[in-house]
């Protein structure tokens, strides 16, 4: 939407304004002191600054050379693969610990999409052409389960493994159970986003043309629909890889906590640049996982003579 | 990574607006609901069943190893253990009373001082042209794909004893020895809470400032006001929605906030509801609380739901 949009007030160009008369306001009032001023632009900046630079130093310290959590001593990966003959223990692809850790976030990120996506997917072609009372409250439904803090969702769930549903065990299998219900609305917004964009016509063509609905869909629809489910899959794949809250409640035994729990239990009890060093490998590979979605996505759209820019997968997700 | 404004930056095209093109084709009038059902099936019994087992736990008893016993039949509910936690948060000498207070004036400072860094921001980018803007945009974006626990663990390497923020600051003579910013204080919590839920703010905004039809300020402008004055009397009260839509996303997710307190501080002295909730849950024998507790928060938290989910609703019939 940037650049299609034309944005912006009077160009910064423009006069200011200075030269018009205007009675009363003293001059400095008078130009307008959020336009294309020094103060709009260092705000911003420092907003980039302190958004940006605790997390660059954060993955620096991870290849700390000393023990210290807080400034640089010499450079190591000690933190990733271990000091030579030194203990595997405390590096991040050597602990035993932490590689299972890691197996289990990939697993976990793995089954959600699976499981989640699928789901998401009908759910939003269903709702997006049933008319009717009965979808409206589904669809409200999903909504308030999207906005509602994770804790709430979390703790019911566990409440209902734990006392109700008593057959699932806490562990992998309520993780999953958990992480589909927490990400099915990411799946359904992204999938119903681009439904609506698409609009209805080429499967109508496509009916008019003979084609069963099953048909039309399946031909039609679904490749049309292809850039929503790769941008939902890598939505899913990086949430889950981040999620912490409802993946703590449900995991049981300490072989089903992912990476990230490990990190916010470490975290509270004593933190140490091996937690750096997991939190940047779990941020290099949901960035990877997202850049991937949003080439595929790009690659899909232009397919179909559409052009997305940045803008344009922030529009969408 | 969660994003609270798409369900607002969605549609383009409302479906529909004409009657079922051919209802005949279709062989039968379950089949669209045949695509949603597994969806539908899943987010019953794993979000609707939660919801209402939280409230037969919060009504119901425990057995003699104080482990939480439901009670389904809303006719057999009692409500001891709701009434047992209302008296700790108003009775007199109640100890959860000032955890409330604190979580109320928590989140407010925190909200507010995401809209005062997040409207400017997104104000100047909307404002901005071409690569600037793409430029801008992408490091908006940044946050949003590094997990919450990044973030927080960027910070507390930052604030350690003999962090960065500490030297900054006695190096610009700002303190007069090191302070210890992870040791219980509010001041940590609420730019915690600031830091990591600011992106949601600013994006929404973004999208709505940048969106303002630029017609009403050159009328603004036509009409003799001063950019400030159009600012003041065009540009804010126009973006209200967006800020209320803004103020919602983030304050949803710091109510339910536990984790930025455990992490940043750990005192009982910035203990907010949400830790009141995890502790319930950690501890065992605690199941009947843990199940009130999320139960008031949701109580709490039930008008900016149903204000946002209207408003949301209101977008997506509007275009």
């Amino acid at each position: 939407m940037s650049d299609q949009i034309a944005v912006g007030g009077p160009s910064p160009a423009a006069p200011d304004g200075g030269h018009r008369t205007r009675r009363g306001l003293p001059r400095w009032l008078r130009r307008d002191p959020w336009r294309s001023s020094w103060v709009l632009e260092a705000i911003t900046w420092g907003y980039f600054g302190w958004s940006l630079i605790p997390i660059v130093i954060a993955i620096l310290i991870s290849f700390n050379g000393g023990r210290s959590l807080s400034s640089q001593q010499g450079f190591s990966l000690q933190y990733w693969y271990g000091a030579p003959g030194g203990d595997p223990q405390g590096s991040l692809f050597t602990d035993p610990n932490l590689h299972t850790a890691l197996l289990q976030s990939l697993r976990l990120a793995f089954l959600a999409v699976i499981v989640a996506v699928p789901l998401g997917v009908g759910f939003a072609v269903g709702l997006d052409r049933w008319r009717g009372r009965a979808p409206s409250t589904a669809n409200f439904v999903m909504l308030l389960s999207f906005v509602m803090p994770e804790i709430i969702i979390a703790v019911a769930l566990f409440l209902v493994f734990s006392y109700a549903l008593k057959f699932v065990l806490l562990g992998t299998s309520a993780e999953v159970l958990g992480l589909v219900t927490v990400m099915i609305p990411y799946a359904v917004i992204v999938v119903r986003a681009r439904l609506l964009s698409i609009g209805r016509e080429y499967e109508e063509a496509a009916m008019d043309l003979g084609a069963s609905p099953t048909q039309a869909i399946g031909r039609v629809l679904l490749p049309l629909l292809y850039p929503a489910i790769a941008a939902s899959i890598a939505l899913v794949f990086a949430a889950t890889v981040d999620d912490f809250v409802t993946v703590n409640y449900l995991s049981g035994p300490a072989a089903s906590e992912p990476l990230s729990v490990k990190i916010y239990n470490g975290v509270r009890n004593l933190p140490s640049p091996e937690l750096n060093a997991a939190a940047t490998f779990m941020m290099v590979s949901s960035t990877v996982i997202v850049v991937c979605g949003f080439l595929a996505y790009q690659h899909l759209a232009r397919k179909r003579g559409e052009r997305f820019g940045a803008a344009g997968l922030a529009d969408q997700i | 990574m969660r994003e609270p404004g798409a369900a607002k930056l969605t549609p383009r095209r409302s479906p529909g607006r004409r009657p079922e093109a051919r209802p005949a084709t279709f062989q039968s009038r379950l089949y669209w609901p045949t695509w949603a059902a597994p969806a539908i099936v899943w987010l019953a019994i794993l979000f609707v069943l939660p919801l209402y087992t939280v409230l037969a736990i919060a009504f119901g008893t425990v057995d003699f190893l104080q482990n939480p016993l439901p009670v389904w039949e809303p006719w057999f509910w009692t409500a001891h253990y709701l009434t047992g936690v209302a008296h700790q948060i108003v009775g007199p000498g109640s100890y959860l009373g000032p955890v409330y207070i604190r979580t109320f004036v928590y989140v407010g400072l925190a909200t507010l001082i995401c809209f005062y860094v997040a409207y400017p921001v997104a104000y100047h980018i909307a404002r901005c042209k071409g690569r600037r803007k793409k430029a801008f945009l992408v490091l908006l974006l940044i946050p949003f794909w590094i997990s919450y626990l990044m973030r927080m663990l960027a910070w507390i390497g930052l604030l350690q004893n003999d962090g960065y923020v500490n030297r900054v600051l006695l190096f610009l003579h700002l303190v007069p020895h090191r302070v210890g910013w992870l040791q219980g204080r509010p001041i940590t919590v609420i730019l915690g809470l600031v830091y990591g839920n600011i992106p949601y703010m600013i994006l929404p905004l973004y999208g709505f400032l940048d969106r303002i039809d630029q017609h009403l300020l050159e009328a603004a402008k036509d009409l003799g006001a001063s950019p400030f004055r159009s600012f003041l009397r065009v540009t804010l009260p126009l973006s209200k929605p967006a800020i209320l839509a803004g103020g919602v996303i983030v304050t949803l997710p710091m109510f339910g906030d536990y984790y930025t307190n455990v992490m940043l501080s750990g005192s009982p002295h910035t203990t907010m509801i949400g830790n009141v909730l995890d502790n319930a849950v950690e501890n065992t024998g605690q199941g009947p609380y843990a199940a009130v507790f999320v139960l008031i928060l949701m109580l709490l938290l039930l008008l900016p739901l149903a204000y946002y989910l209207r408003s949301t609703r209101r977008t997506m019939e509007a275009r």
